[in-house]
């Protein structure tokens, strides 16, 4: 098969627009500037980035890693905003312990203590509150943290969509790990840690404008055990790891081959995912790729270290469905590509926003 | 799931292929068009340029609503948007569409109440449950939608709900056709007709194209092999020195299309004398309106319109894409200019748009993905 | 679908009977047509077709000298 010149010059063309720093455009925030996508990202880049400007802040990973004397820290925060408050499989207060853990458990810390800030809004119920900081209170025991401080405002009503949450977490790395997106190389296996999308299914579903039932529940789960467990005795070979929240698994895998300028081919038919996610997103016409998940991690690996590590998952319960789901190769770098069950191959990029669902 | 999965197996794809292969003239080039946003984004989701010989090219045509809105149309839209007491509702494709002073989810940051809905019946179940505010329902799509928007009104009616309003959008497909034929710049050999819209016209309307023009059209499936199988057909009536309307998809689609629909989209529009089409210009009868007697229910008629038309931006070439004159990387702009995070056209923005789809999914040639994916 | 649930007007398809165990088109909350089981194994039956003659030809192929 030849190459197309003019189309290959056309490409490269493009290949440098995209290399070059985003400008912010708009002058007010749309919701896309939420998402977690690209569009989040432009905004990190040139407002936050811009103005904060510091060697932690710079790798834009999910933590910061810090070092106080001897000892070596994980720093991160992330605020929970998700409507309804209450969903199958939890509800705002498990996303806000588990997130923030997560965050910090796939930098290979021991996550300790939590912050928790409480805006609530005027009128809404004392027992939904009380509700949603027992379920904090159970997170947080099972994954072994402390929430040591926290704040509450109260704002007017209209305002909060009932309660908003943000934590703040600090874990200690207490092993000479050295994880990171910009990682990854070329031969390397991309792990995910069992079937994606629940998350982003369950809450869509019960926010209740589509007539949808479906019997699927969030996946929310802290996973710093099994990331010890991944760690332990896997010498080295675990190159980079992340949770994939907000864009789902196509956009972790995105930052990192763009983090780690590598490709990555993720194989269709490798993907876990639950038959009622599937037919969900085939009625909304989503790819079940972008769907939040907020329990799932996906690692990059040596391939030596494969066979252990998966092993590894598979015996802890939050790794069960644990699958190896692409490679990562040397071109084209900063793209991730997708062998179609079908036998061909198509591009997965970054979303702008959030998926939006197609009609026709 | 059933009747999804079975046309999707990679092994009947390699026979197909070949099969198509085998059809191929030496030193013959093949162009089919297809009409659907539908087949662009399956075609390009799936990867089915990879099975097809490098002579046999599919070009996307005007077949996506989105895509042919034109910008005046989107700013009369959150004109409406903009007045007191309105809640537009809108399926989500349209709200990064961009008109000429910003798109709906700009309005919507500016403060105006724009939200996105999966079906009509929302924006009806929407309206009864704000009897203060005026719901207006932003219809598009071509035949397939009509169908929903016209039976959404005659519940509203029977429910008695006097808040809801439609802003009508919707286009028919056979003058966009009629216009591709009639354009001096294109050289096709035949068309995958669209599949979903059919299901509503049936086959017959477009005999003409086989009659009129000798060139055959396959209406098409959206899975995988469908689409592969359409093309088989298509090569295969070349072959045999054929131009028919055949029916791939004729598990869905009836000859004789859906009575009861086409009843319902007559008993509550009309065609227009004619619509601006983005890229296409003016096309007579080539776009629906509500008839005078739902004037209650015809936000164009509740609300005095700008209507106001705004040309394309002078770098925009979605008129060539639309056309199927040019492929997306040939546009001027593409990929630079004119990204999905800074639309320049509709092309871009839609999810079913030829310039969106090759960006987002096909973005490398051939072989150099191929090489990767080894 | 996969255990999916969901609502649907089937106002559209007042000229046909469907029950139980039908498979139908659905498009904005609206049941458009339903599936002809009939064709979709005719559709079916030629794939297979088209695959097993793919087949046979890729053997005589490669038993031919």
């Amino acid at each position: 098969m030849t190459l197309d010149v003019r189309e290959e010059r056309v490409l490269q063309r493009i290949e440098k627009a995209r290399a070059r720093p985003a400008r912010l455009r708009d002058e007010r925030i749309t919701l896309a500037y939420g998402s977690g996508g690209k569009a989040t990202a432009t905004l990190v880049e040139a407002v936050f980035l811009d103005a904060f400007r510091n060697e932690a802040l710079e790798p834009l990973e999910d933590q910061a890693l810090l070092r106080a004397g001897p000892a070596r820290l994980a720093f991160t925060t992330d605020s929970y905003v998700v409507s309804p408050l209450f969903f199958p499989g939890g509800d705002i207060g498990d996303l806000a312990v588990n997130g923030t853990v997560n965050d910090l458990a796939v930098s290979g810390a021991r996550p300790r203590w939590l912050s928790a800030g409480f805006i609530l809004e005027e009128g809404f119920p004392v027992a939904d509150l009380t509700r949603i900081v027992a379920s904090m209170a159970r997170a947080a025991a099972a994954a072994g943290v402390e929430v040591v401080t926290g704040d509450t405002k109260v704002v007017q009503r209209g305002k909060a969509d009932g309660c908003y949450i943000n934590t703040a977490g600090v874990g200690v790395l207490e092993t000479p790990v050295r994880l990171g997106a910009a990682r990854a190389r070329p031969g390397d296996d991309v792990i995910v840690s069992g079937p994606v999308g629940d998350h982003g299914i369950t809450v869509m579903l019960a926010r209740g404008d589509l007539d949808i039932e479906a019997d699927v529940r969030s996946d929310t789960a802290p996973l710093h055990d099994l990331v010890a467990s991944m760690l332990d005795g896997a010498d080295d070979g675990v190159h980079a790891l992340r949770d994939a929240t907000r864009g789902g698994v196509a956009t972790v895998v995105n930052e990192m081959a763009r983090a780690s300028n590598v490709s990555v081919v993720i194989e269709e038919g490798s993907l876990p995912v639950r038959p009622e996610v599937v037919g969900a997103c085939e009625i909304l016409g989503i790819d079940p790729l972008y769907v939040a998940c907020e329990g799932r991690l996906v690692a990059v690996v040596d391939p030596a270290a494969t066979p252990a590590v998966l092993g590894r998952m598979h015996a802890h319960p939050l790794g069960v469905g644990a699958a190896v789901i692409g490679r990562v190769g040397d071109d084209p770098p900063g793209v991730v590509l997708l062998r179609t069950a079908f036998g061909g191959t198509r591009i997965v990029d970054m979303l702008v926003g959030d998926p939006l669902p197609r009609i026709c | 799931m059933r009747f999804v999965d079975e046309f999707r197996d990679a092994d009947k794809a390699r026979s197909l292929a070949a099969r198509i292969a085998s059809l191929c003239e030496p030193g013959r080039h093949y162009k089919f068009m297809e009409v659907c946003g539908g087949h662009t984004h399956t075609i390009y989701k799936h990867g089915i340029e990879d099975y097809l010989p490098e002579t046999v090219q599919l070009v996307h045509g005007p077949g996506c609503p989105v895509c042919v809105m034109p910008m005046g149309r989107v700013d009369d839209a959150i004109h409406i948007a903009s007045q007191p007491d309105v809640v537009l509702t809108s399926f989500g494709d349209m709200m990064r569409v961009p008109g000429g002073r910003g798109s709906f989810f700009d309005a919507k940051a500016a403060g105006a109440d724009i939200r996105m809905v999966y079906s009509p019946l929302d924006a009806l179940k929407l309206a009864q449950k704000l009897p203060d505010r005026r719901v207006v329902f932003m219809a598009i799509g071509f035949e397939t939608t009509a169908p929903s928007t016209a039976m959404t009104l005659l519940r509203a009616r029977q429910l008695g709900v006097e808040n809801f309003a439609v802003f009508c959008n919707h286009v028919t497909i056979i003058p966009a056709i009629k216009a591709i034929l009639d354009s001096p710049d294109l050289r096709l050999d035949g068309f995958l007709g669209p599949g979903h819209v059919s299901t509503v016209i049936g086959c017959r309307p477009y005999e003409f194209i086989a009659r009129d023009h000798a060139k055959p059209l396959v209406c098409a499936g959206f899975e995988p092999l469908d689409v592969l199988q359409s093309v088989y057909m298509l090569m295969r009536q070349l072959a045999d020195g054929r131009a028919e309307v055949e029916n791939q998809y004729a598990r869905v689609v009836p000859w004789a299309g859906n009575r009861r629909a086409l009843e319902v989209i007559a008993d509550t529009m009309e065609l227009r004398p004619y619509f601006e089409w983005r890229g296409l210009g003016f096309i007579s009868q080539s776009a629906l309106r509500l008839r005078p007697e739902w004037a209650a229910f015809d936000a164009e008629r509740i609300w005095p319109l700008p209507g106001i038309r705004v040309a394309d931006p002078k770098a925009c070439q979605c008129g060539e894409v639309l056309k199927g004159v040019i492929r997306p990387w040939e546009c001027k702009v593409f990929g630079t200019a004119c990204t999905p995070e800074t639309p320049i056209g509709t092309c871009m923005v839609s999810s079913e748009g030829a310039c969106a789809a090759y960006y987002n999914y096909g973005r490398f040639t051939r072989q150099r993905v191929e090489e990767a994916a080894r | 679908m996969s255990g999916v649930r969901r609502r649907i007007n089937v106002g559209l398809l007042t000229d046909e009977t469907i029950g139980p165990g039908d498979w139908i088109l659905i498009h904005v909350g609206f049941a458009l047509s339903k599936i002809d089981e009939s064709e979709a194994r005719a559709a079916l039956e030629f794939l297979e077709g088209i695959g097993q003659a793919y087949e046979d030809e890729l053997r005589a192929l490669q038993e031919s000298p």
